[in-house]
């Protein structure tokens, strides 16, 4: 029993050191802007560079829409296959986990051959198409993450038996969805949502290869340019990921429905 | 007069049939039972009648009115689950508010009819708990308050008491029947207990291989069963073969003994009698018109009752005898004359 524990801590602080002697690493280089002592001036300098707020702000922006039509797409479709075709889940299960497999190059490559200028939907000629397109890749690049969060929520839940005492009490689909499944998943679309935004902020390949003015290539192009602010930047990446998933515990002990399953 | 009318209905899953020619008449402000075994359909029948289904023949009449293909949410009926199905999201008010709020009733109206619910099903002061803070009793309670708040024309319970514990289950299925005479709801209940059955209901329906095998009073369901399926199912019952004497008309031989009864079989033919556990006597059998010798087999001492199995007219039968102190039990082993009325032995179809 006790050799079990010993070994269980030994394989807990190896992990703890492979994962946060990088993080510590790269906090300390990133505290080195100033020659012999530690400053936040790499800090300072990437957050009052005007290029560093308008890629965060494009990628928010992005981030929640993104999270905007992933719900509005994943809800139902998880909520249907649940209800009225069980069968098909697998089927479901394994579009959902495609984007994994396909490397993003792929598919934006794909989405360039076909919505080029010459095609019969010439996304990629204005701005506007673009960031649609940018969103949707975005969307679908999270799909995984989404699908798998409102279904586990889901899995909480005796969907069929709570829609059909809704239905009996007069209740239609929009209210069922709006009134009972969405606050029931709420916690699970929050954690999909959350995720979306930590996938989307850091992205990299689809903004560059259709050249949006996205986080993810501003971070690249500041790798390749500065020695102090990369890693400034990838440390206040890794903590917006880390708010991210904080924010996911928090919203799930808020909810308070949800107290008596923990 | 009928107020709810299933006309021959039938539901078809695939290629397995679940119902089949399943009529029945329900009268304005009746409680009847749904009775059988897993996969009856009687279920089925309820999910029709609520809309959840939709069958594959015949028709549903409310009321006078045609609402086969109503659907759910647009035919006023009220349901209680056997899972509860309370909206976890919802505190107990909020549940019992929500059908009425989808109706678009004025707040005013909607709190004093939840307050009203509330007091109904006793539970005035739990308004603002969510059904996670409940018990199985408190939830099923306020699955009942919910399905009647919107005043619906028809309650349809579907084996609402299967997941409590054996006391709350009577207390519980005493309310319900209070409540429903209370508010004169036509109610169908589905279960697969003949004593939750037989103790609540106006008519009983027992059900046996998706169709109607019988349908009548308690009363009649027990003491006149039909079909041998509703003998056996309903309550406990000894099944005796015997023979339609034609040497001797008026007879019927069972198990090598000539016992006098009228039946309308031939001559010849077989048939099967059946007789309650508490019809056959071992004491005091100089009452009884039939007396027949039997060896007692099992006796198990139940405390206020004792259950004897014994071996009689060619067949094991069971019966129970009250416990009397100075009394003992007969001994397994021993010979002994037991007796029965003629009227009390059923003549069973197929």
């Amino acid at each position: 029993m006790k050799r079990t524990k010993f070994w269980a801590w030994v394989a807990a602080a190896a992990g703890a050191v492979y994962f946060l002697l990088p993080l510590i690493g790269t906090f300390e280089f990133s505290l080195r802007a100033r020659r012999g002592v530690y400053s936040f001036d790499a800090y300072r300098s990437v957050l009052s560079d005007t290029q560093f707020q308008s890629t965060f702000l494009y990628s928010v922006i992005m981030a929640l829409l993104t999270i905007m039509i992933g719900v509005l797409i994943v809800t139902p479709t998880a909520f249907w296959v649940r209800l009225k075709l069980p069968a098909i889940r697998p089927v479901v299960e394994f579009v959902t986990l495609l984007p994994l497999v396909i490397p993003p190059i792929v598919l934006v490559f794909g989405y360039i051959r076909l919505y080029n200028t010459s095609s019969f939907l010439p996304l990629t000629g204005s701005s506007m198409g673009t960031n649609l397109l940018l969103m949707l890749g975005y969307t679908t690049l999270a799909l995984p993450y989404m699908y798998r969060a409102v279904d586990t929520g889901l899995r909480t839940l005796d969907v069929r038996t709570i829609t059909e005492a809704a239905q009996m009490l007069g209740a239609g689909w929009i209210t069922i969805l709006a009134r009972l499944v969405l606050p029931n998943v709420l916690v699970a679309i929050l954690s999909g949502a959350f995720l979306t935004f930590a996938i989307v902020i850091g992205e990299y390949v689809l903004a560059a290869l259709l050249n949006r003015p996205a986080f993810g290539p501003y971070m690249v192009w500041m790798g390749s340019n500065r020695a102090y602010e990369p890693a400034a930047l990838a440390v206040i990446s890794f903590a917006v990921t880390w708010g991210c998933l904080g924010l996911i515990q928090l919203a799930t002990r808020l909810a308070p429905h949800t107290r008596a399953k923990r | 007069m009928s107020f709810i009318q299933l006309n021959a209905l039938a539901k078809q899953f695939g290629p397995t049939r679940v119902v089949q020619d399943f009529s029945l008449s329900i009268p304005k402000g009746a409680f009847v039972s749904l009775l059988g075994p897993s996969g009856c359909g009687k279920t089925t029948v309820l999910r029709m009648l609520a809309g959840l289904e939709q069958p594959t023949e015949g028709s549903i009449n409310i009321d006078g009115r045609d609402v086969t293909s109503l659907k759910a949410n647009q035919r006023q009926i009220g349901m209680v689950f056997q899972a509860y199905a309370l909206f976890p999201n919802l505190t107990v008010a909020e549940n019992v508010a929500f059908g009425l709020r989808v109706a678009g009733k004025p707040r005013t109206e909607i709190e004093k009819r939840v307050a009203e619910m509330l007091d109904l099903i006793g539970l005035p002061d739990l308004g603002t708990r969510y059904p996670f803070q409940l018990s199985g009793g408190q939830q099923q309670r306020v699955a009942l308050a919910r399905a009647i708040a919107p005043r619906p024309r028809v309650l349809l319970l579907d084996e609402p008491l299967s997941a409590l514990d054996a006391k709350i289950r009577v207390s519980l299925r005493s309310e319900i029947r209070a409540i429903q005479r209370e508010l004169g709801i036509t109610t169908v209940f589905v279960t697969h207990d003949q004593e939750e059955a037989l103790s609540i209901s106006d008519q009983v329906v027992v059900m046996n291989g998706g169709r109607a095998e019988q349908a009548g009073t308690p009363f009649e369901i027990y003491n006149a069963p039909k079909t041998r399926f509703v003998a056996t199912f309903v309550g406990t019952l000894n099944v005796l073969q015997g023979r339609v004497d034609g040497a001797a008309p008026g007879h019927v031989e069972v198990g090598g003994t000539r016992l006098p009864l009228e039946t309308q079989a031939p001559f010849g033919s077989n048939v099967a009698l059946a007789i309650r556990p508490e019809s056959i006597r071992l004491k005091g059998t100089e009452a009884c018109d039939i007396r027949v010798p039997a060896s007692i087999g099992e006796v198990s001492f139940l405390g206020s009752v004792i259950r004897i199995r014994a071996s009689m007219l060619g067949a094991d039968v069971e019966f129970d005898i009250f416990n009397q102190p100075d009394m003992p039990p007969p001994i397994p082993g021993s010979q002994v004359t037991v007796g029965f009325n003629r009227r009390d032995l059923l003549m069973l179809e197929a």
